[in-house]
């Protein structure tokens, strides 16, 4: 831009401005740029001519009002005009003026872009200029719709100036970046790419952004672009420092240009064309051999871009990732600057190398350095540094050096930085398992990383080691001894206490021989941490301790002591709670065969991806990127695990208390269920039986159940539904698991949700005998219309049942449209010969797929007047055969699906619900109000139960749903 | 406590920085002029707080005054205490401004040093400081041992704001009641908020420690008198023959405040405003009035939009009190859309002008008799904007004072009694007057 010249210097713009500076307080300053908009007003109105010169200064005074930061609404007409003048400083400020103050919805944009067009086509140089920045900089979506394809033209003609050409490459790139569907790839592209032969250095290193960027998005139109790269890198490199005279920067030749080149050669793989090839590696030799000269100068400008291009120039031969000589060079240079002074050259060096170590060919090059960087790690100041460092340790170890780098890395968490930590906990817990040739330094190594950064040790770290530890025989007992030695220090991590707890419960008695380590020693050792320990731990050490009744009978009267004690039994927390009582009656009642069979040493765990290695690619930290490319091959090493949640975690009777204390491998206090239906079934029925009153009442079924079916047991099709089922749907309309069915031979449990309109059952087949089933088969059918509005889908299951074991079936249920019947479950298996034919109505009724629904009682009783016609109301009233509890009822009523919506009827004794049921088709609101007359005598309280919905079918039928059930 | 005081110029510079704490540290004069005085937005809360360290500032014209601490203070007692600073430093050395602070800066510190003391405000009554702190210096070789005593016994003792021996060969008396009234009204004419804040100020020149009582037309005092007949000799002369309790002759008091001279237990007791003057130039009470306020001016506006580039404005100011009396220095401020760009004003009474500078008309009229009415039409052209939004029309402000009380207040007697001196309350000359000035008067157009 040329200085503006005294004589063309804008006095009254001046004068402005300093008055402006001189104003003495905020105040002064508004009351002056106020007078002074004032003035312009008068000035814009219309009625006079003003010639260019005054224009030009009114616009600039705006602009300087709009960028002190008030708000400017007019003068953009004034602008537009000074935009077709022939001055270059009126047509600037016109231009500056639209790119800074333009907003892009106003009629004046059809107006700009004219007098763009004028210019863009005016042949002056100085003014396409100008318009081009002005493009650029306002580089709205209007404006690339007007000027996509106009600029590329110009961009490619071959009488431009050069100038022009840079300003329209910079212009395109920024339209591109800015609306990409706008700028259309045309024969124009052949031709940018040729410009990268261009004469001019600054048309050059213009273009290269537009190429870059372009091939990025479309790399098979500009594949041509890579042999000129390279032989325009080939003559940068090649030149002396003099030779560029311009764009020779501290004795570098154009180093920014040269880092483009290099980086728009990583948008490709390497040339095929042989020539090519070598002169591109003949520039990357002599870059890494420049490298290696004295520098020229002292200044640190010389330094830096000699540093920035050799960089580039590395990331570009570890892309390309085939040639090992220049991968070990660029190593050994890394290798270099890991003692160099400066800090920023040191992190990028670790970051470079992080990316080397990789790479096949110089994985060996990268560890001669393991020395210097295990220094870096220790002594270095900046911790962004050291974290690099860390990652680069973690990239480059492998099965040979294994052992120095995770004692190094442990060695570094005493006095890490807490940012790093937990990474770095994860990190090493990766490379011990994933280099262990042998396990007893692995679990040495995890336990000695609890021991060291306990609280940063994430669930999933010791987990690991639980699950390893049971699939690996050999190193049980290792484990269990080193774990009763860890426990012994004073002060101890509660992760070492849930791995020592865990592994002590399962394979105490390998170290029980030893007298210092008898049972009772190690029970209270594990006792002594017992109080110190949150709700979890503690869970988990009571499992353990039941589990120790079993491995040794001699402690159970102590255990038993401390279960019995108030603080377990009466314990304020459910869980713990309920796991005292439970195992206290199960290893009072249960013979020791039971016991056996219930506390059963785990089986191994099935192979899985290391939930480590999750947590640790969740985390993306930067090394992580070369564990994922890793974890292919070396997923075969070592056993897999996981939780394993779903099939032990359930049986019917205590699913109906959810735990409110997760704990880890399904050692909730399902866990000893997990083999309940084995033979002594009635028995431990018995014990689970507190938990829901279910249980025992479809125990008491079975009599009635037994009398009625042999007979019909021996027909192929499927029998009729027994008698009693419909009473037994009845049963699941308010709860959604227990016991759904239970005779002398088979036990069926259900567990079941809905979301919506869709539905998942889970049901359990326990075989209560000690004799197989064979041909077990089960179907579930919709009779009659329930067919088209019901979905029904079922996974078959095995058809060997083992005596005393459990099958699991899914059945996912999709709810069309509303419904009155139950689908029909038939079960047939052969028991000794004898066909059984079972056939029970699914508990699933219209009501599960109700969505509760929270309203204020205004809405309640808007909605209740609006669904006032006789078929959308249902009443019933019926007697009440169980007791009118408040608690009960309430609990029944949410057991249903709906709402139980409180000071809404002014009645306080009466309940009133709302829900909406979700089906496929429509949902269906609903309103529920049940009266009871709780004044009345026990035995003629009656209820009175109105439904209201807006549908017909679903108020009756949700009526005789419910009213079976108060 | 306040941990210190600072006052800066409008630039921010430092002009006198006192701190009376340790906690207060040097960089806190800084963290003000950055957050406060430099900020990017303007500041309009007087409290500030910056990294636990509160600021409580005042501006007077350019110069801004702030009181530091790091305590939880009573935040009206430090703004009181630099009100009265304000005060102390106008009566010192007249208007406050930079060139003033500069020049006394030596008398500054010197009165800093007196009135606050380890951050806790002392005796701020500038009747006594004067005896004193002197501009002229210490007149030490002057003053005999016992004066100088009788100083220490004066600042230390139970009459602090009044020294003895105050001889004047004419006793005469000073009473100002000065009252601005504040309203906003709908274009329709319905009052939507209005309050009357007052002063009472006096000027005193007194001989000896005289007794005053001081009475007014306060609405529970009436009606005690004409209830409960406990009346006073005071009472009794001025009242005359009746109709104490007729409602526009007592007003209903909404709060009030006192001079710390003001007998505060007998005021609770008997509602009897009681005191020892101090000499000089004092105020005596503040009070708050909200209802049956006398509304000097109504002021009828119309405002019409002629298509988009022309507003007709029509304003009607009418004078409601007595024929007799002058409102003085009236001003109509007419705000004026941001987009003007011409006004023509016609106006038959007084001076009417567009300042560009503050977006207004600005009508002016020196005086105006009551019952009277004016107008003034002015034509407004805007220039069109691409901006869409709409003009906010900012309220009709005005500016007045009128000679009398607009919240009714009336003075009923003023007592002077002198036991010692052979002067009696007939000798004493009395003055009074009655001030009305607009607060903020505004009707919504």
């Amino acid at each position: 831009m040329p200085a503006v010249s005294k004589g063309d210097g804008m006095r009254g713009l001046a004068v402005f401005i300093s008055d402006i500076r001189n104003c003495k307080s905020k105040e002064a300053e508004i009351k002056r740029i106020n007078k002074e908009l004032a003035n312009i007003r008068s000035k814009f109105k219309g009625d006079k001519a003003l010639d260019g010169y005054s224009k030009k200064k009114y616009v600039c005074k705006l602009l300087f009002i709009f960028l002190l930061g008030h708000d400017i609404d007019f003068g953009h007409m004034e602008a537009v005009n000074l935009l077709s003048s022939n001055k270059y400083t009126e047509k600037q400020i016109g231009y500056l003026f639209i790119s800074v103050l333009v907003n892009s919805n106003s009629e004046l944009i059809r107006l700009i872009n004219n007098a763009i067009k004028n210019d863009l086509s005016s042949r002056n140089p100085t003014f396409m200029c100008l318009a081009l920045h002005c493009i650029a900089n306002v580089g709205s979506r209007e404006m690339a719709e007007a000027f996509a394809g106009e600029i590329p033209r110009i961009l490619v003609a071959g009488d431009t100036m050069d100038s022009v050409k840079q300003s329209a490459a910079l212009c395109l790139l920024r339209l591109y970046k800015a609306s990409p569907d706008l700028v259309l790839m045309g024969e124009w592209t052949s031709r940018v790419v040729h410009l990268l032969n261009d004469q001019h250095m600054g048309v050059v290193t213009a273009a290269i952004s537009l190429i870059t960027c372009l091939s990025s998005k479309n790399p098979d139109e500009f594949k041509t672009c890579v042999s000129l790269a390279v032989s325009r890198l080939s003559r940068i490199v090649s030149s002396a420092s003099t030779d560029l005279q311009d764009y020779t920067y501290y004795f570098v030749p154009a180093p920014w240009l040269s880092c483009k080149l290099l980086r728009l050669l990583q948008c490709y793989p390497p040339p095929e064309d042989g020539a090519v090839k070598g002169r591109l590696v003949e520039c990357l030799e002599t870059i890494l051999n420049k490298a290696q000269e004295p520098p020229k100068s002292k200044k640190v400008q010389h330094s830096n871009a000699k540093n920035a291009i050799l960089f580039e120039a590395i990331s570009l031969i570890i892309h390309y990732d085939s040639e090992p000589n220049l991968l070990v060079r660029a190593c050994n240079q890394l290798g270099q600057f890991l003692q160099h002074r400066e800090t920023n050259l040191r992190y990028l060096a670790l970051e470079s190398m992080c990316t080397l170590a990789s790479s096949e060919f110089s994985h060996e090059a990268v560890k001669t350095h393991i020395e210097t960087v295990i220094n870096a790690l220790k002594t270095e100041r900046d911790v962004s540094v050291r974290q690099r460092a860390a990652d680069l340790l973690y990239a480059m170890c492998d099965r040979s050096n294994a052992k120095q780098i995770v004692a190094e890395m442990l060695s570094y968490l005493e006095t890490a930085d807490y940012s790093i930590r937990e990474e770095m906990v994860l990190k090493v817990a990766i490379l011990a398992e994933k280099y262990a040739v042998d396990y007893s330094w692995y679990v040495d190594t995890i336990l000695n990383l609890i021991r060291i950064a306990g609280d940063y040790v994430s669930e999933e770290v010791w987990y690991r080691v639980i699950q390893i530890v049971i699939n690996r025989d050999d190193v049980q007992g290792y484990a269990a001894k080193t774990v009763f030695e860890a426990l012994q220090a004073p002060a101890c991590h509660e992760n070492m206490v849930k791995v020592g707890g865990y592994i002590l419960g399962e394979f105490g008695n390998l170290i029980a021989g030893d007298p210092r380590s008898s049972p009772l020693v190690q029970f209270n050792l594990l006792h002594s941490k017992f109080h110190l320990c949150s709700v979890p731990t503690r869970a988990l050490l009571l499992s353990a301790y039941i589990k120790f009744i079993n491995l040794f009978p001699e402690t159970k009267a102590t255990i038993q002591e401390v279960l019995r004690s108030d603080s377990q039994i009466r314990n304020s927390d459910v869980e713990l709670q309920q796991r005292a009582v439970e195992y206290l009656k199960l290893s009072s009642i249960a013979s020791t065969d039971v016991l056996a069979t219930v506390l059963e040493e785990m089986p191994p765990f099935p192979e899985r991806e290391s939930s480590i290695l999750a947590k640790l690619k969740k985390k993306k930290g930067p090394g992580a990127v070369s564990v994922e490319l890793e974890d292919g091959k070396e997923r075969g090493e070592l056993n897999g695990g996981g939780d394993r949640g779903g099939d032990a975690a359930i049986a019917a009777s205590n699913a109906s208390t959810p735990s409110p204390s997760a704990d880890l491998l399904g050692l909730r206090s399902a866990a000893p269920v997990s083999g309940v239906a084995p033979s002594a079934g009635s028995l431990l029925v018995d014990v689970f039986s507190e938990a829901g009153p279910a249980a025992s009442s479809a125990g008491v079924n079975d009599d009635g159940f037994l009398s009625s079916t042999p007979p019909s047991a021996a027909s192929e099709d499927p029998a009729p539904p027994l008698p009693e089922s419909d009473e037994l749907l009845n049963k699941f309309v308010c709860k959604n698991n227990g016991v759904l069915f239970e005779n002398q031979l088979l036990q069926i449990g259900i567990k079941s949700e809905y979301r919506q309109n869709l539905g998942r059952m889970y049901l359990f087949y326990g075989n209560k005998t000690s004799v197989q089933f064979v041909s077990f088969s089960t179907t579930v059918s919709c009779p009659g219309e329930l067919q088209s509005q019901l979905n029904v889908q079922t996974k078959t299951v095995e058809p060997l049942v083992e005596g005393g074991a459990q099958v699991q079936q899914v059945i996912n249920i999709e709810c069309l449209t509303d419904f009155i019947d139950a689908p029909l479950l038939n079960i047939k298996f052969r028991y000794g010969g004898a066909l059984q034919n079972i056939s029970l109505k699914l508990p699933v009724t219209i009501n599960k797929f109700f969505q509760p629904t929270e309203m204020a009682a205004a809405d309640f009783f808007q909605r209740w007047k609006q669904l006032s016609q006789p078929q959308q109301e249902a009443q019933k009233i019926f007697k009440a055969s169980h007791g009118m509890d408040t608690e009960v009822l309430k609990a029944k009523l949410l057991g249903l699906g709906t709402a139980l919506l409180e000071n809404v009827d002014p009645n306080p004794e009466n309940y009133v619900c709302a829900g909406v049921i979700q089906t496929k088709a429509q949902q269906v609101g609903c309103l529920l109000r049940l009266e009871p007359n709780a004044q009345a005598q026990p035995g003629e309280q009656m209820y009175r139960l109105t439904l209201r919905s807006s549908k017909d079918t679903v108020s009756q039928r949700v009526c005789d749903l419910l009213a079976e059930q108060f | 406590m306040i941990g210190g005081l600072f006052i800066y110029n409008h630039k921010g510079e430092v002009l006198i920085s006192r701190v009376y704490r340790d906690d207060i540290g040097r960089n806190a004069v800084d963290a003000f002029r950055v957050n406060v005085i430099h900020a990017r937005q303007q500041v309009r809360s007087p409290v500030t707080n910056i990294a636990r360290t509160s600021f409580f500032h005042v501006k007077r014209s350019n110069i801004w005054l702030a009181a530091v601490t790091k305590q939880n203070v009573n935040a009206a007692m430090v703004f009181e205490f630099l009100y009265k600073m304000c005060d102390v430093m106008a009566s010192y050395f007249g208007k406050i401004s930079e060139e003033n602070i500069k020049n006394n800066f030596v008398l500054i510190y010197e009165l800093l040093d007196e009135i606050l003391d380890f951050g806790y405000p002392q005796n701020s009554e500038t009747g006594s400081l004067k005896t004193f702190i002197t501009q002229q210096g210490i007149k030490g070789q002057h003053q005999t041992k016992e004066e100088q005593s009788q100083i220490t016994s004066q600042v230390t003792g139970q009459i602090g704001w009044r020294r003895e021996g105050i001889k004047y060969r004419r006793n005469e008396l000073f009473l100002d009641v000065l009252e601005s009234v504040n309203l906003l009204m709908s274009p329709q004419g319905q009052v939507l908020s209005a309050h009357v804040s007052g002063r009472v100020v006096m000027k005193s020149y007194l001989s000896g420690m005289p007794e005053c009582k001081f009475g007014m037309n306060d609405k529970i005092i009436i009606d005690k008198a004409g209830k409960g007949g406990v009346t006073n000799e005071a009472g009794k002369s001025d009242l005359g023959g009746g109709g104490s309790t007729s409602g526009k002759q007592s007003i209903a008091i909404d709060d009030c405040t006192f001079n710390q001279c003001v007998r505060l237990s007998k005021f609770d007791s008997e509602r009897s405003i009681s005191f020892i003057p101090p000499d000089g130039e004092y105020e005596l009470m503040r009070y708050r009035t909200t209802k049956d306020i006398i509304l000097p001016f109504r002021v009828i506006p119309l405002v019409r939009e002629v298509g988009r580039t022309k507003l007709e404005v029509k304003v009607v100011i009418k004078s409601n009190f007595k024929p007799s009396l002058l409102a003085q220095k009236i001003e109509v401020r007419i705000p004026t859309p941001l987009n003007t760009s011409g006004v023509q004003v016609i106006c038959m009474k007084g001076k009417a002008k567009y300042k560009a500078s503050e977006n207004a008309i600005v009508w002016k009229i020196k005086r105006m008799a009551g019952m009277k009415e004016s107008q003034i039409s002015a034509e407004i052209e805007l220039l069109p904007t691409n901006d869409k939004k709409k003009w906010a029309r900012p309220p009709i402000s005005m500016n007045f004072e009128v000679p009398f009380a607009p919240s009714g207040l009336k003075v009923r007697y003023l007592k002077v009694f002198e036991s010692k001196l052979n002067y009696s309350d007939h000798d004493v000359i009395k003055w009074v007057r009655y001030i009305g000035r607009s607060g903020i008067y505004e009707t919504r157009c």
